[in-house]
């Protein structure tokens, strides 16, 4: 029953992320007085994209068809990592927030690659700009990670929302720095306004998009698919860390219904937040990027001290 | 029977020198012998480490050598079985790629034998560091491998650059010998003999013991390459051939480590917690900037070079953690953090050695090592590209591979400092560990940058569209091997963790914390609630969503794949110029961390009849250097300069001064003895 469990909770968490990007589109669509597309349309557009011809460069190798399967795949194991509707499940074991991290890392160096493998001048600059940033981010959201993991002396996820959980409601100031942190990260990895913006093909400005410019068919589809798998375990890891109350702690029907009500309640309301930001501030221009991110890091370094000064049982 | 085997294992290698001096004057004795016999020397290597891995215990010996009164003190525990083992991989992987890589070489009988030769030398002079149990052995077999690694670094010496590159390298490996004669000479001022049993029972106050302490790091701290004393490093590694820079960068630099723990951890009566500050910030301060430099490398092997330096500052960083906590009584957090920068050494042997071994190769198919001249041999050179992307991937740590292992450990370990009193330890600690998250991150950054460059694209040269596959069995076995190597240390971690962890058992009478499980398919190191990995489910969970996946995909035969050229954006004529470079890849972090380099940019342009808009021509020039040879070497080397000159003008050139010069010595003598 545990097993069946853990397989099919990431199951519905795939099935699910590309509904999160369409409610994101709405929200942002309504926010700017646009008729928003129906909620359906990111899964019709990855239906259409597998039904068609993928068309391959002459000079691609082997590992720009490959790279889209590894990438997915790597999204795919981080569901199966973060607690979505329940914790303590059997998969929380095998890996814990750290190799979270090292599976974005896996997704991210494939994609770098395959952004170079065609040798165009965009791909190149793509991966270059998303190494960059990435390698920035990593040690801010780590830093973050950091800070609750030390909190609940334990770096397994599900262990420490479990730790959250019975603490009650108790206002952290490490918390509250950590959680800005990590919005800030998410908001950088996850390539959205203002670091980045998905639905532009400016030169100066895009770099996810730059990277896969030249992807067609189902491998499109897979990439466009873990990117927004990573949308949502971005969102899913924000919301259930720091307000985990709701999340399934039993296995029985009833509160694995609640906890799926909860966590999308808790994704809607984030969205709104996110829609709100990304209509509310404009695009920045890559150099200020590490700035940005520099104030992630700081926020992190911020929420690590004052638990070790404010918090800290010793 | 273990004793015998690492004996032998010295005796082989040193017969793979004679031998390679034999063929000179016998020209029946086979080349190949050389070879065999160095392969033969890693595998008892191998075996003996393993041997003394799996039953531990401390085996002495005496060798009736050296000076009558002063024979030769022979030990072999658990450090140095690990450390054995990691000799004897690569030595067995070198044994294998080298008769092909060599074959240049091997045509000129004369400088094929000196290659052989301090081949043979270098490896049995680190054997013998290893095995040594007194300071005078120990120094001896140190100069041996120093001395004779100068000979190798200095081998293509028909090129002035080379030259400059060895005698840099002979330079500093003296000035770090001189300081670990004098790290033992304290010790031993304060012990009666140099045993290391009688270094360890000296009585020392705690002030020579920090003096003892400072003098060891700088000593071994330059042949391992810690920054600011790094600067050897890729100098000499790009001018050695590559089995050797393979052997040098995965090997030495390692055993440059060995004495730094074993003076640290085990000769030095007691560890301060000071001390572990001072090498968790070094470590920091090499890991960080190893990797930024490495970064702006345009030369693989310089490259290469850099993220060694990278690598051994994770390794110090983690031994001052080990430190920290063995200072405040946490005897098996020490073990914890031992264990990992252990690990960490072992890893960073094997996919260093496969990644120099790899760079030879490049360097053998295309004559080019210059990361802008290459591109595209993914498709001219498959199965190296496979392998190479394995080292890639390990030293970038990423998840399966078994660079990630170690640095998981790491973090694991940086994380319990819960348990430490001092506060400032408490926040100097997770800054420091997340400066190891910004140098992994780097790191990856980096080696797409390699990866993607050498292998993926379209040719930047006509030597890289010209490449084929290399052809020979050995020379792809001993990468293949390593990548395999790579690949099953990052799945079952265990395999090894159980045998470092007797070593740290011995070496700090401690185990991993009690509730610690290292079974073959999780690894739990402090506690199983606390944080588990578990890379065989990962694995097999990987395979069934990608298979899924990918039959899901491909069911559609409509959907085939279809070729077709490059979107040119409608404008026609794409060349490999277009691609981006290394210098323009790395031009974001190089803008981003500007302060930490010494950049040179120039950009010349030509106008087309005196105007001011129409350009004829660009030139752009980029010139990096390392702030330590500006602000550290280059005052040195001036200031030696300036006194050799005040010096030099005693020496007039005139007979009668210096007969003037013998005869107020002999009177100042004289004086002396009268006293």
């Amino acid at each position: 029953m545990n097993w069946l469990i853990a397989i099919l909770q990431p199951a519905l968490f795939v099935a699910l992320a590309p509904l999160l990007a369409g409610f994101m589109k709405f929200c942002k669509c309504r926010l700017q007085n646009r008729r928003a597309p129906s909620l359906l349309q990111p899964y019709r557009d990855l239906l259409k994209l597998t039904r068609k011809q993928p068309v391959i460069s002459e000079d691609a190798s082997w590992l720009f068809c490959v790279a889209p399967y590894i990438i997915f795949t790597a999204m795919v194991l981080a569901a199966s990592v973060v607690p979505f509707i329940a914790v303590d499940l059997p998969t929380s074991a095998e890996a814990d927030v750290i190799v979270l991290v090292g599976f974005f890392a896996f997704a991210r160096f494939f994609l770098a690659l395959a952004g170079l493998d065609i040798g165009t001048a965009f791909g190149g600059m793509g991966s270059s700009r998303e190494m960059t940033i990435s390698s920035l981010a990593e040690p801010a959201m780590l830093m973050a990670v950091f800070t609750l993991t030390m909190t609940a002396s334990t770096t397994n996820l599900s262990g420490a929302i479990e730790h959250v959980l019975n603490e009650g409601v108790v206002l952290r100031p490490s918390f509250v720095f950590a959680l800005f942190a990590l919005l800030l990260v998410a908001v950088a990895e996850t390539g959205r306004i203002p670091v980045d913006n998905p639905t532009t093909h400016l030169e100066l400005t895009m770099i996810h998009e730059a990277m896969i410019l030249e992807y067609s068919g189902r491998h499109l589809a897979l990439i466009e698919w873990a990117s927004q798998l990573k949308f949502m375990l971005y969102g899913v890891l924000i919301s259930n860390i720091f307000f985990p109350w709701g999340i399934a702690e039993s296995f029985g029907l009833s509160a694995l219904g609640y906890g799926l009500l909860v966590i999308s309640g808790k994704l809607i309301l984030l969205c709104i937040f996110l829609a709100f930001a990304e209509t509310a501030v404009a695009k920045m221009r890559l150099f200020r990027v590490q700035e940005y991110l520099g104030f992630a890091y700081l926020l992190g370094l911020l929420g690590m001290l004052s638990h070790i000064i404010l918090e800290s049982t010793r | 029977m273990i004793l015998f085997l690492a004996y032998s294992a010295v005796l082989l290698s040193f017969a793979s020198g004679g031998v390679a001096i034999a063929h000179l004057q016998f020209p029946n004795v086979q080349k190949k012998s050389v070879f065999w016999l160095l392969g033969t020397s890693g595998l008892m290597a191998i075996f003996a480490g393993l041997g003394e891995l799996i039953y531990p215990e401390i085996r002495l010996d005496t060798l009736n050598l050296g000076l009558p009164w002063l024979p030769w003190h022979v030990h072999f525990d658990g450090l140095s079985a690990f450390f054995f083992l990691i000799i004897g991989i690569a030595v067995f992987a070198v044994s294998l790629y080298a008769p092909h890589y060599t074959h240049h070489e091997q045509k000129d009988a004369q400088g094929f034998a000196v290659l052989s030769l301090f081949t043979g030398l270098f490896v049995a002079g680190m054997m013998l560091v290893l095995l040594a149990d007194d300071a005078f052995m120990f120094m001896i077999a140190w100069e041996l491998m120093s001395v004779a690694s100068y000979f190798l670094v200095a081998f293509q010496h028909e090129n002035p650059a080379n030259r400059r590159a060895a005698f840099l390298y002979l330079l500093m490996a003296e000035v770090g010998a001189l300081l670990i004669i004098l790290a033992f000479g304290v010790v031993a001022s304060f012990a009666d003999g140099f045993t290391f049993d009688a270094l360890r029972a000296s009585t020392i106050p705690t002030t020579w013991m920090s003096i003892a302490f400072v003098l060891a790091l700088m000593g071994f701290g330059m042949k391992a390459g810690l920054v600011p004393i790094h600067v050897w490093l890729p100098e000499a590694h790009p001018v050695a051939p590559s089995h050797i820079s393979a052997l040098m960068s995965g090997v030495m630099l390692k055993v440059a480590l060995y004495g730094l723990i074993r003076f640290c951890f085990d000769l030095l009566p007691e560890v301060h917690w000071q001390w572990g500050v001072v090498l968790l910030i070094v470590g920091t301060i090499s890991a960080l900037s190893g990797i930024l430099y490495a970064m702006m490398q345009q030369n693989l092997k310089r490259l290469l070079a850099y993220s060694s330096v990278e690598n051994i500052g994770i390794i110090v960083m983690v031994l001052g953690l080990s430190m920290i906590f063995l200072a405040n009584h946490q005897n098996e957090l020490a073990a914890l953090a031992l264990l990992a920068a252990l690990f960490h050494a072992f890893n960073h042997a094997l996919f260093k050695n496969l990644l120099f071994l790899g760079a030879g190769m490049i360097h053998h198919q295309t004559h080019e090592l210059n990361i802008d001249m290459l591109g595209g041999l993914i498709k001219r050179m498959p199965k190296t590209s496979v392998i190479f992307l394995i080292g890639c991937m390990s030293i970038s740590s990423l998840p399966l591979f078994n660079g990630f292992v170690s640095e998981w450990l790491a973090f694991q370990t940086a994380l319990q400092v819960d348990v430490l009193d001092n506060a400032v330890l408490r926040s100097l600690i997770p800054v420091s560990a997340a400066a190891l998250a910004l140098t992994a991150a780097l790191a990856a950054a980096c080696f797409v940058k390699v990866f993607g460059l050498i292998f993926l694209g379209v040719p930047r040269s006509r030597h890289a569209e010209k490449a084929k596959e290399i052809e020979d069995k050995g020379m792809l076995a001993a990468p293949a091997m390593l990548a395999f190597l790579c690949f099953f240390f990052g799945i079952f971690p265990s395999s090894i963790l159980h045998l470092i962890d007797n070593v740290a058992k011995q070496l700090l009478g401690s185990n991993l914390p009690a509730q610690a499980s290292l079974s073959l398919f999780s690894l739990a190191p402090v506690a199983t609630q606390n944080a588990s990995y578990s890379a065989p489910l990962i694995l097999i969970g990987a395979v069934c969503a990608a298979g899924v996946c990918f039959w899901l995909l491909t069911r559609n035969s409509e959907t085939t794949m279809r070729i077709a050229p490059t979107w040119d954006c409608g404008f026609g004529g794409l060349t490999p110029r277009m691609q981006y470079t290394s210098s323009a890849f790395t031009m974001p972090l190089r803008r981003i961390f500007a302060t930490a380099f010494l950049i040179d940019e120039k950009v010349e342009k030509t106008m087309r009849e005196n105007t001011k808009l129409n350009v004829a021509d660009v030139r752009y020039t980029l010139h990096i250097q390392d702030h330590c040879w500006v602000r550290v070497y280059q005052p040195i080397e001036r200031g030696v300069n300036v006194v050799a000159k005040q010096v030099g003008r005693i020496q007039t050139g005139n007979i009668r001064t210096y007969l003037g010069y013998s005869l107020a010595t002999l009177i100042l003598l004289l004086w002396v003895v009268s006293l």
